[in-house]
């Protein structure tokens, strides 16, 4: 089973980045699912969103303790949470950054979603859109495949920009 | 079609499936979505059904009652303080002998304020004539829905019955779902009692001792006799859509020394931490409660028994294990856990198993 745990902040898409995941994870063929966790969150709060991908069906409905991903869609959320918290030895981070970061010695990735969705004109109520960029970045990192983010964002989203702020993403991180 | 889905949203997708005629609801966390996505269906014209956005729970219920009464089929969806604040009206749903399906998203109970998992709220309602059952996955959500119309409608039925889901652990969390044509599996509705001008008669008139005493035992023959009609109904969507259901899912169960007995999202987390005791040599099984009311006949003879309560009487005890006590004659290790959306992993029952106390109540977090 293949643990994700990601942070954001109210309103930027952290929970839908995590069942878009699980979706196209699933159109992969997997078994997957998301379960935000909901605390008392508002605009602007840190939150925090699970996805779990598997060959089996999945039994476990708790959070997650040792995720194999991180993924932060807000790096000022590392000023008050212990994102790397549980974070497996040989585990994955992936930061929406605009220059790379090294975090706790981890394999880090760092792409600047932000950048991506201004550059699409992706913005609701003044916040950039992250959750379909990131799935473009989660693509290129071999999470799922990018044909079955194509379909999710698709799925989910009728607006094209989505899906061409996914495909940028996944052309711009390096691997 | 396979696809990927909340709970709430299976839940709306059943109720989309199978039509009822009147959906009466009031918004509440976590139940939300499902009365949102059935409001959007019918917006929609996917789904060709009278809405009622009503101005409180206590009328929801009292208009899928006044709709039931004349034969039409209704559904409403709720949750914790919305379900006690229908109370008064659940009970006359029951006694009306109106077969109303309810979705209610377990929630704990006010104060402190609290909108996460709990089985108390559902379970205060235990005494008032509706068949209850509690589901662990999206897709049982969704079936558990379909079944529902056709068993509370069947004629030796007529009872009101309310699908329990765990509040966001399951109402929010996203899994795939296949949704199925139910074709004819759930007959039209035909209330025998219906109003008809024609056929003019008393409807919850004043009843004297005698009478209302023999409708109270009608009641309870109805009970008994939807056993069967579960039964029947579960066979028939095994046979009609490849999913089995029971009164109870019973997982390595066979020839295991102790068993645990939870209902709802903690019956599958318990699956996992049994299958880590196995590979620790211990023989444990899982029994997951689906069905409450009516309470089924449960083997749970010589063997330790586990049981976790997400709920609890006070001054006397968690539910469940106080239900098996009286029905099963066990003793069980009794661990009250999850209240109001308390984090328990399957690291955590498997404990509850290794560190049994027989005859004793455990409150997991806070007493030894």
């Amino acid at each position: 089973m293949y643990e994700i745990r990601i942070h954001s902040r109210g309103g930027q898409g952290g929970v839908t980045a995590a069942r878009l995941l699980a979706l196209a994870a699933f159109r992969d063929g997997k078994h997957a699912t998301a379960c935000p966790f909901y605390g008392a969150e508002r605009r602007g709060a840190p939150v925090v969103s699970f996805v779990r991908i598997d060959d089996h069906p999945i039994r476990v409905y708790s959070q997650i303790r040792s995720p194999d991903l991180v993924v932060v869609l807000d790096s000022s959320v590392m000023e008050t949470v212990d994102v790397l918290q549980g974070l497996k030895e040989d585990g994955t981070v992936l930061i929406n950054a605009t220059h790379g970061t090294d975090v706790g010695g981890y394999r880090t990735y760092s792409i600047d979603l932000t950048g991506i969705a201004l550059r699409e004109n992706l913005v609701v109520a003044g916040s950039p859109i992250l959750n379909t960029p990131v799935l473009g970045a989660l693509a290129k990192m071999g999470i799922v495949s990018v044909e079955s983010v194509t379909s999710a964002i698709s799925e989910m989203f009728s607006d094209e920009r989505n899906v061409k702020a996914a495909r940028a993403a996944f052309q711009e991180l390096v691997i | 079609m396979l696809t990927i889905a909340t709970g709430n949203k299976a839940v709306a997708a059943a109720v989309r499936e199978i039509k009822p005629d009147v959906v009466a609801a009031y918004p509440i966390t976590p139940q939300t979505e499902i009365v949102e996505q059935i409001a959007e269906y019918v917006t929609s014209g996917e789904l060709d059904s009278r809405y009622i956005p009503v101005e409180s729970e206590h009328s929801a219920m009292a208009a899928c009652i006044g709709a039931s009464v004349t034969g039409a089929r209704s559904f409403t969806a709720t949750s914790s303080h919305g379900l006690f604040y229908m109370h008064e009206m659940v009970n006359w749903a029951a006694g009306g002998r109106l077969p109303i399906v309810m979705a209610n998203v377990n929630r704990a109970l006010g104060p402190g304020w609290n909108v996460w998992a709990e089985h108390t709220d559902s379970l205060q309602e235990r005494d008032t004539g509706w068949l209850q059952v509690y589901v662990s996955t999206v897709q049982e959500a969704y079936d558990a829905t379909l079944m529902a119309f056709r068993i509370a409608e069947h004629h030796d039925v007529l009872l009101p019955v309310m699908i329990n889901l765990d509040g966001f652990t399951l109402s929010h969390i996203m899994q795939s779902l296949e949704t199925v044509d139910p074709g004819d599996f759930v007959p039209p509705i035909n209330l025998p009692h219906a109003i008809d001008t024609a056929s003019p008669r008393g409807y919850g008139t004043l009843t004297g001792p005698n009478d209302y005493f023999r409708f109270r035992w009608d009641m309870e023959r109805s009970m008994r006799d939807s056993v069967a009609v579960i039964r029947e109904t579960e066979d028939e969507f095994a046979r009609r859509f490849g999913r089995r259901y029971g009164f109870t899912e019973n997982y390595r169960c066979e020839d295991a020394d102790v068993v645990v007995v939870s209902m709802g999202t903690l019956g599958k987390e318990a699956e996992v931490a049994v299958d880590q005791l196995r590979r620790e040599g211990m023989k444990a099984g899982a029994m997951r409660l689906r069905w409450l009311r009516p309470f089924p006949d449960l083997d749970l003879s010589d063997r330790d028994v586990v049981v976790i309560d997400r709920d609890y009487s006070f001054g006397f005890g968690g539910v469940l294990a106080q239900s098996l006590k009286a029905k099963c004659g066990v003793d069980p290790f009794s661990v009250i856990a999850g209240l109001g959306g308390q984090e328990v992993t399957y690291d955590d029952i498997a404990s509850f198993v290794r560190d049994r106390r027989i005859g004793e109540e455990h409150w997991f977090g806070v007493s030894d």
